[in-house]
């Protein structure tokens, strides 16, 4: 029985890779744990293993093949002595057979067949089996607006970068700018970011302005803050902001609160930053989304990027701020490609909303990720002649209000989007804040779509189920129109 | 200095050698007498403010652990750093702030060093370098050796002088701390004012290692145990720490090993130790009455002179309690100061 060699994942979020080369040929007889070939990510690069032996009959994708979707054939291998021809026998996508002991693997392309949205895979070990991921069919947000950004001066050239290559190049800008900003966390210099955030900048700036720290948040916390307050400037980086849990009375009692309680003597000019939010299948410990947390603390300023460009001006702009700045990003972002203004210098505001598609029928609010099955939905309603404004946050402390109200008073309803929890929610606050300010203008009780009231569950179906999703937004727009 | 080198830091657990500390000169003992007396006198007066329902909130005095932060001080260079937790009214001082100011903050004026939002817990002071006034217990130890790694970063050549408790001692974030300081040698010097209580708490009841000093063993920060209730020893052993982390050499750790005589905080009525432990270390180890026997048997410095120190002392402080007093409390529009920091961008 032939066998498939499936593209692996890397990690979690990994859509597609490069097939960098293959380190056996056709016709060569390989052992469980031999090396068939190297892949290699944006992140990282990865050796494939034989998981049984046989012969690799056929090689289906070439040396130095970009853009291999996960689970994509690229070889075949047959048992000894078996009909290699058998291996030519075209076989659909995902199709190939679990070996036994991969129990976890979930019924091979069941929801990509149906082309459902699905963003998980399988864990990342250190070398990968060659076979039997989960499946791979990934849903790509919807390009944004690129047109029209006030904040960018007519006919400004666009580039396509990843939302990490712009978390990336806002850092090297500012630290070229300003000898006072450093970067500290784990893993973010040597091994290059743990999310490849960081990469390259150690090799530009030095180990002294790129420091790579035990795993120890509470304390390194606590020495950034101890360095903003003498008046450095860090970007403190946690692998994920679960990890800032540890780090918590630092981030709100310490960086938070001094400039307050000095009477205004002690500043502390410093970013928190790093993924916040589910990944994909990662468990409860590491999908939560805090920024309802954060933004219910006077003293910080709360950030929350969805498109690359605001990635970049958003974070440029936080590294200037003298004030502490929770940067919350998205692991299932950092691979997203978006248009970035080419410009010298392109700083976006914090704290100013903006309104990413017009419309007149109903006003969708969301943020961070929120924003994919925002703009999804958006287009599904159009569809139906509803014709949806959609406003990204950007900034969820202070919170833009006055441009939520202002599309409020013209729509006349509002869907608040977050995959947060419910309970005392980013969501629940505008809900609150609409009423306080626009009540006499609603024609309809504002809704929202949370994740839901549980911690995250690692199954794929019960954390899809966990997630808000496009048909939830959909839903909730229609009902606010009375349709 | 052969007393210097036979109190070589030490590593790993050696016996204490004898405290005999070089002698102070007349001007040195006098400095150090107006220093702790002030401190004394200060903590004296907040605490008959406290009684009367002038001063609110949380009140831990420093009265009897003066040598401490005044050795330190005699012995920093300007530009070292300082920061603590919240019995804090004595750093202040020693760093050279106002005592009215800081008697203004406890009163919750405007003319306080916070004006009037921070409290006994909470005061800055950018000039002289004070960093705080912290109020969640250790916190300040990560915070103190980020102050330290701001100086290796500038290369600036000044130490971060940062105190605990003993009570602190056992936080976690300590010794995250403790093992980034001696990794990046920052330059740091940890000064643990063991007083022998967090709050209610014995050291024997809340340490599985009593020995302070040894804390930092297994980071392979060297640490020595000093006598905190004579300045002179005090003086001596900062002097070494600052010059080792100065020197590039990473951080040190000091123990202090002292006594508070009043209760941890206002509203407590010590009934964790007796009357007679705290009459005993009053009688026979008060710091300041061990530089005026100094002062009157060795310098023979006349009761005049003194008296005359005390009168200013208590002119200083008298004052502070009066501005506290009659200073206005803060304007209602500053509910909304300086929460966030106007940004440019």
């Amino acid at each position: 029985m032939p066998t498939d060699v499936l593209m692996p994942a890397l990690s979690p979020t990994m859509e597609q890779g490069k097939l960098a080369k293959w380190l056996k040929k056709e016709g060569d007889t390989v052992k469980a744990g031999d090396v068939l070939a190297e892949i290699e990510t944006d992140k990282a690069t990865m050796e494939v293993e034989a998981v049984d032996e046989g012969v690799l009959a056929k090689i289906l994708v070439g040396d130095g093949t970009d853009n291999v979707a996960v689970n994509t054939p690229i070889g075949v291998i047959v048992a000894e002595g078996e009909d290699a021809s058998a291996a030519a026998a075209p076989r659909p996508a995902g199709g190939a057979e679990a070996p036994a002991s991969n129990e976890n693997a979930p019924a091979a392309g069941d929801a990509a067949a149906k082309g459902e949205v699905v963003v998980e895979k399988g864990g990342a070990p250190a070398t990968v089996p060659a076979q039997a991921k989960a499946p791979s069919a990934v849903a790509k947000p919807p390009e944004p607006e690129t047109t029209a950004r006030p904040d960018v001066p007519e006919g400004t050239e666009m580039v396509s970068m990843t939302v990490r290559e712009a978390l990336r190049d806002a850092m090297a800008e500012e630290m070229r700018r300003d000898g006072d900003v450093f970067v500290m966390g784990e893993e973010v210099a040597e091994y290059q970011g743990a999310y490849k955030v960081t990469q390259g900048l150690l090799q530009e700036f030095g180990p002294k302005r790129v420091i790579d720290t035990p795993i120890t948040e509470h304390g390194f916390a606590g020495i950034g803050v101890g360095a903003a307050l003498a008046g450095l400037k860090p970007i403190v980086e946690f692998m994920t902001f679960n990890f800032a849990m540890q780090a918590i009375d630092q981030i709100i009692n310490s960086a938070a609160k001094t400039l307050y309680m000095s009477g205004g003597q002690m500043g502390c000019p410093i970013v928190f930053r790093g993924p916040n939010g589910a990944a994909a299948r990662v468990g409860a410990q590491h999908s939560h989304d805090y920024a309802a947390w954060y933004s219910n603390v006077p003293g910080l300023k709360v950030v929350m990027p969805y498109t690359a460009a605001d990635a970049k001006g958003l974070l440029k702009a936080a590294i200037r701020d003298p004030n502490p700045i929770i940067f919350l990003e998205n692991e299932i972002l950092y691979g997203q490609s978006m248009p970035v203004p080419k410009l010298d210098d392109f700083l976006v505001p914090i704290g100013k909303a903006r309104i990413h598609r017009s419309g007149k029928d109903v006003t969708i609010v969301s943020f961070g990720i929120g924003m994919t099955y925002a703009l999804k939905a958006a287009e599904e309603l159009a569809k139906e002649g509803i014709d949806a404004e959609v406003i990204d946050l950007r900034t969820i402390r202070p919170m833009d209000m006055p441009t939520v109200i202002r599309s409020v008073q013209k729509t006349n309803r509002c869907v608040a989007v977050e995959e947060g929890f419910p309970q005392s929610g980013v969501t629940a606050e505008i809900g609150m804040k609409i009423m306080e300010e626009a009540f006499d203008y609603l024609d309809a009780p504002v809704a929202r779509v949370t994740g839901k009231d549980v911690p995250m569950p690692y199954a794929a179906n019960l954390e899809k189920l966990a997630l808000p999703n496009v048909g939830e937004v959909i839903a909730a727009a229609k009902a606010v129109c009375y349709r | 200095m052969a007393a210097a080198a036979k109190r070589a830091a030490k590593q790993d657990g050696d016996v204490v050698p004898a405290n005999d500390p070089p002698p102070f000169t007349r001007e040195e003992d006098l400095e150090a007498y107006r220093e702790m007396l002030l401190i004394r006198r200060f903590e004296e007066k907040a605490g008959q403010m406290y009684g009367m329902g002038l001063i609110g909130g949380f009140c831990h005095l420093y009265i009897g652990q003066e040598a401490v932060v005044v050795g330190m001080q005699m012995a920093a260079k300007d530009g070292d750093e300082v920061i603590t937790g919240y019995r804090d009214h004595g750093h202040m001082l020693a760093t050279g702030m106002e005592a009215r100011g800081v008697m203004a903050e406890l009163t919750g004026r405007r003319g306080g060093y916070s004006r009037g939002k921070g409290g006994s817990m909470h005061m800055f002071s950018k000039e002289k370098q004070f960093y705080g006034g912290h109020g969640i217990v250790g916190a300040q130890v990560s915070l103190g050796t980020g102050l330290g790694l701001a100086n290796w970063y500038r290369g600036d050549g000044r130490v971060s002088m940062t105190y605990m408790g003993d009570g602190a001692a056992n936080q976690g974030q300590v010794y995250e701390s403790f093992n980034m300081a001696e990794l990046w040698k920052l330059p740091v010097v940890y000064v643990i004012e063991n007083n022998r209580y967090a709050m209610g708490t014995s050291v024997s009841r809340a340490s599985a290692q009593t020995d302070f000093s040894r804390r930092g063993v297994s980071f392979n920060i060297p640490g020595e145990q000093v006598d905190g209730m004579d300045v002179r020893a005090v003086r001596e052993a900062a002097g070494r720490a600052l010059e080792h982390a100065r020197s590039g050499n990473g951080p040190y750790i000091l123990e202090m090993q002292t006594y508070r005589y009043r209760g941890h905080s206002m509203s407590d009525p010590a009934k964790y130790r007796s009357k007679d432990e705290v009459t005993k270390m009053r009688e026979e180890r008060d710091p300041i009455e061990m530089v005026r026997k100094r002062l009157v048997e060795t310098h023979k410095v006349a009761e005049d002179e003194l008296k005359g120190i005390d009168g200013k002392v208590r002119e200083i402080v008298n004052d502070s309690a009066e501005f506290a007093t009659h200073d206005p409390e803060p304007d209602p529009s500053e509910l909304w100061t300086d929460i966030l920091r106007e940004a440019a961008v």
